[in-house]
């Protein structure tokens, strides 16, 4: 079994409303076309800093973010996806990314040190899984506020992130942590690392965990069900496409869950409506970079 | 009854946990004695963190993230290391790289003398005063803590004060000490202010003249004239501190002073090699016969007036 269809639940994607599917598949288009357009400018030798693609990854954060709101974020270095799917400023990050002022870091932070405090995005410095104590900690000093905490499944090998877990349990304060599992930490397989999960060391202390697949039909399932009973984990077994640095491939990715989801669009015969939001996605994004980019050059 | 300065803690605490809905949080703090009766009992907002030394204090900088303004207790410095990651690397960085504000209060607490061995007895605020981000200060006095917790209160920065239990019990202020002719100035820092003072009366059964003045504010330092008229007219100074020396906050601060002074200025901290349990191997703030055998050493060399 692949796992792709890790923890699926037969005909589950029936029971979300054609505008539920759509919105989650909008949001997964808007870093898709997001971070070609960024690979183009990269190649072109336009953008400076290291840049950390979520390609492959983007339904995670697109179901995610559209079953809650209101949410404090705290993610990760690789997250154009969180930023993007929760609505954050796309022209401030392309700015960001430009090493520009006007960015959403003022170009302190480059690609994997973003914010939006319009979204309520947090700003993560760099250290992987750091954002999970952080993001307890929110919740435990903003108890009436929910949290979500993006990391991977390098992090949560972390010792302080189960540590910071339990945590949030023993004080049932409400964080919606989120492992987007690629499997791979740079490029050594988890299997390398450890040989445990750490969804079975969440499960052992009693918190409500799923372990699935990338399905953004199933994250959005269970981050609605979560919602109401927090703390919670999902793991979400993933597929990067990229280096964990830069736009190099290795191999094709096992899986591309963006190619499977038009695919059951398509069956729930939402082909034309899933083609009209791609297309206008791509050339919405496709214009703000040609906005920005001729900033550099002072055009 | 005068108040100590450990009282002064627990009625600032008091305050912050009853009326500014302040978090404490901190390892242990309802054990015996509730950190030295620094911290009220049984107030609301007292967070006891499982023994999670890097994810405790990185969940006190998340509430400071949304404005609960915690307290940080770390019951022995030495536990700093650990403790640390999110305080230097989030707390203190955040403002300059995404403008976010992380006020935390983080009360480091170190000890001496009492055969801690190597890892409960150190004063290690010099690291602080070596990362950006952070404002350093070592309040040993009741008036002076109250100084410290209301320039927290008034400004967005996160704060490391090193306490030291040796101040616990202290009451009453620490003035400067300037004389006429004197023939030393000494600047001196935590719980070397004490062992200072002992030594001033050693020396000056040999006739040696001191200045002291104490030093609190370790970073933002102000090389002010309170600081620079005494070790102009004195001719010489010397720091003295309970961190340790090397790449310590006395020589730091005793470059800073001959630089601006062009006089020279020594050095004194705790000696370069681990504690030990037993008596004669432990190691803390320089004594106040060291202090005072620094002190004849240098005005040996003579008395050099600033050309």
């Amino acid at each position: 079994m692949s796992l792709a269809t890790l923890g699926e639940i037969p005909n589950l994607a029936e029971s979300f409303s054609a505008e539920e599917s759509l919105e989650m598949f909008r949001r997964m288009c808007l870093t898709r076309y997001f971070e070609m357009r960024l690979i183009k400018a990269y190649k072109d030798g336009l953008i400076k800093v290291p840049i950390y693609l979520s390609i492959g990854q983007e339904s995670i954060s697109a179901a995610v973010a559209t079953m809650i709101s209101g949410y404090y974020i705290f993610a990760q270095h690789r997250a154009h996806s969180v930023y993007l799917a929760f609505g954050g400023n796309p022209v401030k990050l392309i700015d960001e990314l430009l090493g520009l002022p006007t960015g959403c870091s003022a170009g302190m932070g480059g690609s994997p040190s973003i914010q939006d405090p319009d979204i309520k995005m947090i700003g993560h410095h760099g250290l992987i899984g750091e954002n999970v104590p952080l993001a307890v900690g929110a919740a435990l000093g903003a108890p009436d506020a929910g949290v979500v905490s993006f990391f991977g499944d390098a992090a949560a090998e972390e010792d302080y992130v189960f540590a910071s877990m339990g945590f949030a349990l023993t004080h049932k304060l409400k964080v919606l942590f989120v492992c987007e599992d690629n499997n791979l930490s740079i490029l050594t397989p988890k299997s390398d690392r450890r040989s445990w999960e750490i969804a079975d060391a969440t499960r052992s202390i009693g918190m409500p965990t799923a372990d699935i697949g990338d399905d953004p039909w199933l994250i959005a399932h269970y981050t609605r069900q979560f919602s109401s009973n927090l703390p919670a984990f999902l793991n979400c077994r993933t597929c990067r496409h990229h280096w964990h640095v830069g736009t190099g491939i290795d191999n094709p990715p096992e899986w591309d869950r963006f190619t499977l989801v038009k695919e059951q669009l398509d069956a729930f015969g939402l082909s034309s409506r899933a083609d009209k939001i791609e297309a206008e996605t791509k050339q919405y994004v496709e214009n703000l970079w040609n906005e920005r980019l001729p900033i550099l050059s002072g055009k | 009854m005068e108040r100590t300065l450990a009282d002064t803690i627990r009625e600032i605490t008091r305050e912050h946990l009853e009326k500014n809905n302040g978090l404490l949080l901190g390892q242990a703090i309802s054990a015996v004695g509730w950190v030295n009766n620094t911290v009220p009992p049984d107030c609301s907002g007292i967070i006891e963190l499982p023994m999670a030394d890097v994810a405790g204090p990185g969940i006190a900088v998340g509430a400071a993230v949304v404005g609960r303004r915690p307290i940080l207790v770390i019951r022995f410095q030495d536990f700093i290391f650990l403790n640390s990651s999110l305080v230097i690397n989030y707390a203190a960085k955040a403002k300059d790289v995404f403008g976010q504000v992380v006020p935390i209060f983080v009360r480091a607490i170190a000890d001496e003398g009492k055969g801690l061995g190597p890892v409960h007895s150190a004063c290690l605020h010099s690291i602080f005063m070596h990362m950006p981000g952070m404002r350093v200060c070592a309040p040993m006095t009741p008036e002076e803590y109250e100084e410290t917790w209301a320039v927290f209160m008034a400004n967005d920065d996160p704060m490391y004060v090193s306490e030291h239990r040796r101040s616990f019990g202290q009451k009453g202020e620490m003035p400067d000490i300037v004389i006429d002719n004197a023939d030393i100035t000494i600047f001196s820092i935590s719980a070397a202010r004490f062992s200072t003072l002992e030594a001033v009366e050693i020396v000056k059964q040999d006739g040696i003249r001191c200045n002291v003045i104490h030093l609190m504010w370790l970073k933002p330092f102000t090389l002010s004239s309170r600081l620079l008229e005494p070790l102009e007219s004195s001719g010489r100074g010397l720091v003295v501190d309970s961190d340790f020396a090397i790449c310590g906050a006395a020589q730091s601060i005793a470059y800073e002073l001959m630089t601006a002074s062009g006089l020279p200025v020594k050095a004194l901290g705790r000696e370069d090699r681990s504690s030990g349990a037993a008596h004669h191997l432990e190691v803390g703030t320089p004594s106040s016969l060291k202090i005072a055998q620094a002190i004849k050493d240098i005005v040996k060399i003579g008395k050099k007036v600033r050309t």
